[in-house]
């Protein structure tokens, strides 16, 4: 019998609407897996055996009663990254402070996979409230690159990605501030798509910064990323920010990309993304998948964006300051970690306790700058001006865009870094999300499909694709298209099986 | 003990001193659901039984808000004589207290809704005082602490703490006064007559409960004094607390005495929260302004801006109801009411209850009569304000309808209105329950006139006789019968009837 955990999505979903496997049958699989290999990449940090199984049985009853599939991934299993509420099911968004918490309710995205018959499998690993780029900022442990153990699976979503290497899902949710889903996606061989920001809901994502924070899709082929965007996307009156229009359409526009025609398209590649500071593997990888964009058809011209040069300093001062104030509701009153009510101390002093044994370094920095930055008489120093820069980035792409289709860039400007390498020097770390921040600030659409292997340490590039707001089919288009041209890759990652945590 | 404080004679305050107001009131919407969540805005129940996600703070949860809330808004602006912002957002003000769930209200700060307004106020002689408003902004409501031992009832000092979140979310409008100066010995009145002045229109308005025992307007009031003829403010002091309009004058009125003893033995004022002792009148030390927090104010970032179209500015100025002291302006012409007769009316806070009362189908003597006599004396005799009594103007003139139909003596009526009070229900219930109800049943009063009349038939006789005021003993007889409950003029009828048959 066919290894179920190394089919795709859509090959899944197939056979289980086909009814030739049942989706009791995939998520056992998975769950199999899990518990295989998952001591040694440690992506999940909770799994929802009991939960799955359920939700894996409804489908299969529901098919077996003769009744249409739900949507078009019904009863193919996820794991969903641990910042995305669950009801009943622990969330712990990778930190202390909400070790034991129990949401008393689904994120709209939850709700959403659910009612479309996804399976999820269980909670994913991640850098403590998504603050990071190596998921080493988890409480309970750092993910491991599938590819390479020693090394960095990415962050802040790197369970979400490494369980898709790993192939302990065949899909996966993410949440991109400033990369968590295209960085390692990049870093593991895998695809990861920040939609339009207000595309998904974010009801229900802890948030880290509000106006940056998007949860999009991973999975291993771009046509089972779009299965999924078209799942969890669309309006929610829940959500203030939730874009009230018709979800682009990703799978038609990824199903005609396999076609692997891109006459046509115009493809500007970001100037400012080259040269120092970038591995030659890295780059030699980028110039090859462009040479690969202009066989497909599409016609390629350098543009420049200088503004983008200012996106990771203007980051560092609007995420920090927003989570700063988004963070200032861990306080030991309603729910989470609680220490030191022994009855000697105040109120204030609880909370402030608890928020120095709850939160992480990465945390306690952000949290730190964020409050700084917003302080009074420094507010349009820092905050201001970042808002200012933010502008000017969006003016940028808004010029871009009028010349091009989409803006490619290498996804990160290194291949994966090993473990600890980078933990005492943030601005190393914070480097990381370089090229990936710009979409972020201006909330527009972007894509990580890989592109390779870096020729001078075997491990995976990742293309950045980069669409304007709305038009995230775009990034699919070109995505599926590149796919098809660049070939396997995932086929190449080392086994997995017999090694030991 | 504290230490005594040493007080000003106000006629030496007044002086030697010119005082400078600035009023803030909070109202409390009577919005059918919270600010930003579905919960119901009720005042009470249960603790913690109106909440959700969103008003409790839970990670993921957003808010989405109430356009109802900000239709009130705008109305409440527009009544103040605002403009009304074109484009303005909710901010963020951070800081840590256990009954605010999220650690930061969402307010408004520099992009208020409505501003540079005015309200024109009616001192107890007639005499119209303009106060300019500043700003008119929406905001959510805190939940509720109560603190458990200590000899203050604050936090510090508590054995611990009780919250209750029911409260936290209900909409608010804050409305700020422009500094208040130039009023010399009268700023005490001129401070509740403000405050009157706004709790009238906002009930007019039907946007408030406005019930300052419950909480639903509270008034915070910025004192300071500067020498006569200064023309720099001195240091002022924010006094909370101030839980009904008497207060907000004494209030006023302590805070002069005491600043100006401050300042005449050589002191100086310290910048801080004060508290009003409403046994005593004083107000004592609270928290240190100097030490005040850092608010770190910045735009919300889950919420959109609001942008109200003037057409629906246009369409909502529409919908101001004649304001109060125009209303009484009217009444008194239509009434013909002498200045002393309105003046009672005002005093007695009857005024727009009476009006109320004849616009429910009252003659306005009789509505005049119950309110400012018999409903007055009950509202004194439980201590509460007039609009404050458990009955409504369409109760009161159901009342005085059933008089004047005959159905109800006034002896019958004060019971009837006793009742309502008592919380037994309309005036109609009432009637049934009590078994108030005027005899007018001609076959139920002529058994009780032929009962009477064969237990004294020597007064019969006489009556048949020709001695007409016998029939006083036959009536006294039929009233004792019916407990006073049928019309003597009709039973005296009857008699004669009877006894000429």
């Amino acid at each position: 019998m066919t290894d179920l955990t190394r089919l795709t999505a859509s090959e899944l979903a197939a056979k289980i609407h086909k009814r030739e496997i049942t989706s009791v049958e995939a998520t056992q699989a998975h769950l199999d897996r899990i518990a295989e290999v998952d001591g040694a990449v440690n992506a999940f940090l909770h799994v929802d055996t009991e939960g799955a199984l359920a939700a894996a049985r409804k489908v299969d009853g529901d098919l077996a009663e003769g009744r249409e599939p739900v949507s078009p991934i019904a009863g193919v299993p996820l794991a969903l990254k641990d910042v995305l509420t669950t009801k009943g099911v622990p969330t712990t968004c990778g930190s202390k402070t909400l070790e034991n918490w129990l949401p008393p309710y689904d994120a709209t995205v939850t709700r959403r996979l659910r009612e479309a018959g996804v399976v999820i499998l269980g909670k994913t690993n991640m850098d403590e409230f998504a603050m990071g780029s190596s998921t080493e900022n988890s409480a309970y442990g750092p993910t491991r690159n599938p590819w390479d153990r020693e090394r960095i699976p990415g962050g802040s979503g790197g369970g979400s990605s490494a369980s898709l290497a790993a192939f302990e899902a065949p899909l996966a949710i993410g949440t991109d501030t400033g990369g968590s889903i295209r960085q390692p996606a990049a870093v593991t061989g895998t695809v990861g798509v920040k939609p339009t920001y207000g595309g998904v809901s974010r009801y229900g994502l802890v948030a880290f910064s509000s106006s940056l924070d998007q949860a999009g899709p991973c999975a291993r082929s771009v046509l089972d990323a779009a299965l999924l965007h078209e799942v969890i996307a669309g309006h929610d009156p829940m959500d203030s920010t939730s874009i009230d229009a018709p979800v682009p359409p990703v799978v038609t526009a990824a199903r005609a990309g396999l076609k692997g025609d891109l006459t046509g398209v115009k493809v500007g590649v970001v100037a400012e993304f080259s040269g120092e500071g970038y591995q030659p593997g890295v780059q030699r990888s980028f110039e090859a998948a462009v040479a690969q964009l202009k066989d497909l058809g599409a016609e390629v011209v350098e543009v420049s964006c200088p503004n983008f040069t200012y996106a990771l300093p203007a980051y560092y001062l609007i995420a920090p300051s927003e989570c700063s104030s988004n963070l200032a509701r861990f306080d030991a009153m309603r729910y989470g970690l609680r220490v030191a009510d022994d009855g000697t101390h105040s109120a204030e002093e609880v909370m402030s306790l608890t928020r120095e044994a709850g939160f992480g370094a990465e945390v306690k920095r952000r949290i730190m700058l964020g409050t700084y930055a917003l302080s009074s008489g420094y507010y349009d120093a820092y905050y201001g001006s970042a808002q200012k820069v933010r502008t000017l980035i969006t003016r940028d792409f808004t010029a871009a865009f009028e010349k091009v289709d989409v803006l490619v860039s290498p996804t990160t400007p290194t291949t994966a870094f090993k473990i600890g390498e980078r933990v005492d020097d943030p601005l190393a770390m914070y480097l990381a999300d370089l090229c990936t921040i710009p979409a972020n600030l201006a909330g527009n659409a972007a894509m990580s499909v890989p592109s390779g292997l870096s020729d001078e340490d075997g491990l995976p590039v990742g293309l950045q694709i980069m669409a304007p707001a709305l038009a995230d089919d775009r990034l699919y288009r070109v995505g599926a298209a590149y796919e098809v041209a660049r070939g396997p890759l995932l086929d190449r990652i080392p086994e997995l099986k017999g090694v030991s945590a | 003990m504290t230490a005594v404080v040493d007080l000003m004679d106000y006629a030496e305050v007044v002086e030697r001193y010119d005082p400078v107001l600035g009023l803030e009131v909070h109202v409390e919407l009577s919005t059918k659901t919270k600010m930003f969540c579905g919960c119901p805005n009720l005042f009470g129940g249960e603790p913690n039984t109106h909440v959700c996600p969103t008003c409790l703070g839970l990670p993921g949860a957003l808010p989405v808000v109430n356009g109802k809330a900000v239709e009130s808004a705008i109305r409440i602006g527009l009544a103040l004589n605002c403009e009304i912002a074109e484009w303005c957002r909710f901010a963020r003000k951070n800081y840590f207290y256990p009954d605010m769930p999220k650690n930061f209200q969402t307010s408004q700060y520099d992009e208020p809704i409505a501003f540079n307004g005015h309200l024109d106020v009616v001192l107890d002689d007639g005499e119209v005082v303009r106060v300019d408003i500043e700003r008119a902004h929406m905001e959510e409501d805190t939940g509720k602490s109560l603190h458990v031992g200590g000899a203050t009832g604050r936090i510090h000092g508590a054995e611990h703490s009780l919250l209750d979140y029911n409260r936290a979310g209900v909409p608010l409008i804050e409305i700020v006064t422009k500094p208040i100066a130039g009023m010399g010995e009268r700023a005490p009145e001129v401070a509740r007559a403000y405050v009157t002045a706004l709790r009238d229109l906002l009930r007019a308005m039907d946007v408030s409960d406005v019930r300052m025992d419950q909480g639903s307007l509270r008034c915070d009031a910025n004192v300071s004094l500067m020498p006569k003829g200064a023309s720099e403010f001195g240091t002022r002091t924010e006094t909370k607390n101030v839980n009904s309009l008497r207060s907000v004058e004494r209030a006023v009125r302590y805070e002069m005495t005491r600043q100006a003893a401050v300042l005449a033995s050589g002191g100086t004022v310290t910048q801080e929260t004060r508290h009003f002792q409403e046994a005593d009148g004083s107000t004592s030390s609270g928290r240190t302004k100097e030490t005040a927090e850092d608010y770190r104010y910045f735009p919300e970032p889950d919420l959109v801006p609001i942008a109200p179209t003037r057409e629906w500015v246009d369409e909502l100025r529409t919908t101001i109801p004649e304001l109060p002291w125009e209303r009484r302006k009217r009444i008194q012409a239509e009434w013909n009411l002498t200045d002393e007769e309105l003046r009672d009316l005002v005093n007695t806070g009857a005024a727009d209850l009476v009006a109320a009362t004849v616009d429910a189908g009252a003659e306005p003597g009789e509505a005049r009569s119950w309110w400012v006599q018999y409903l007055t004396q009950q509202a004194n005799a439980r201590e509460v304000e007039l609009a404050d009594l458990p009955i409504t103007p369409a109760q009161v003139a159901r009342v005085i309808e059933l008089v004047k139909s005959g159905e109800l003596t006034n002896k019958l009526a004060r019971e009837v209105v006793q009742g309502v009070l008592a919380g037994e229900g309309e005036p109609d219930e009432v009637v049934d329950k009590r078994g108030l109800k005027v005899v007018s049943d001609d076959s139920a009063l002529l058994t009780a006139v032929d009962e009477a009349l064969a237990a004294q038939p020597d007064v019969a006789e006489k009556i048949r006789g020709g001695k007409v005021q016998a029939a006083g003993a036959i009536v006294g007889a039929v009233m004792k019968a019916t407990k006073g409950q049928a019309d003597a003029k009709r039973v005296r009828e009857l008699i004669l009837e009877r006894v000429g048959s």
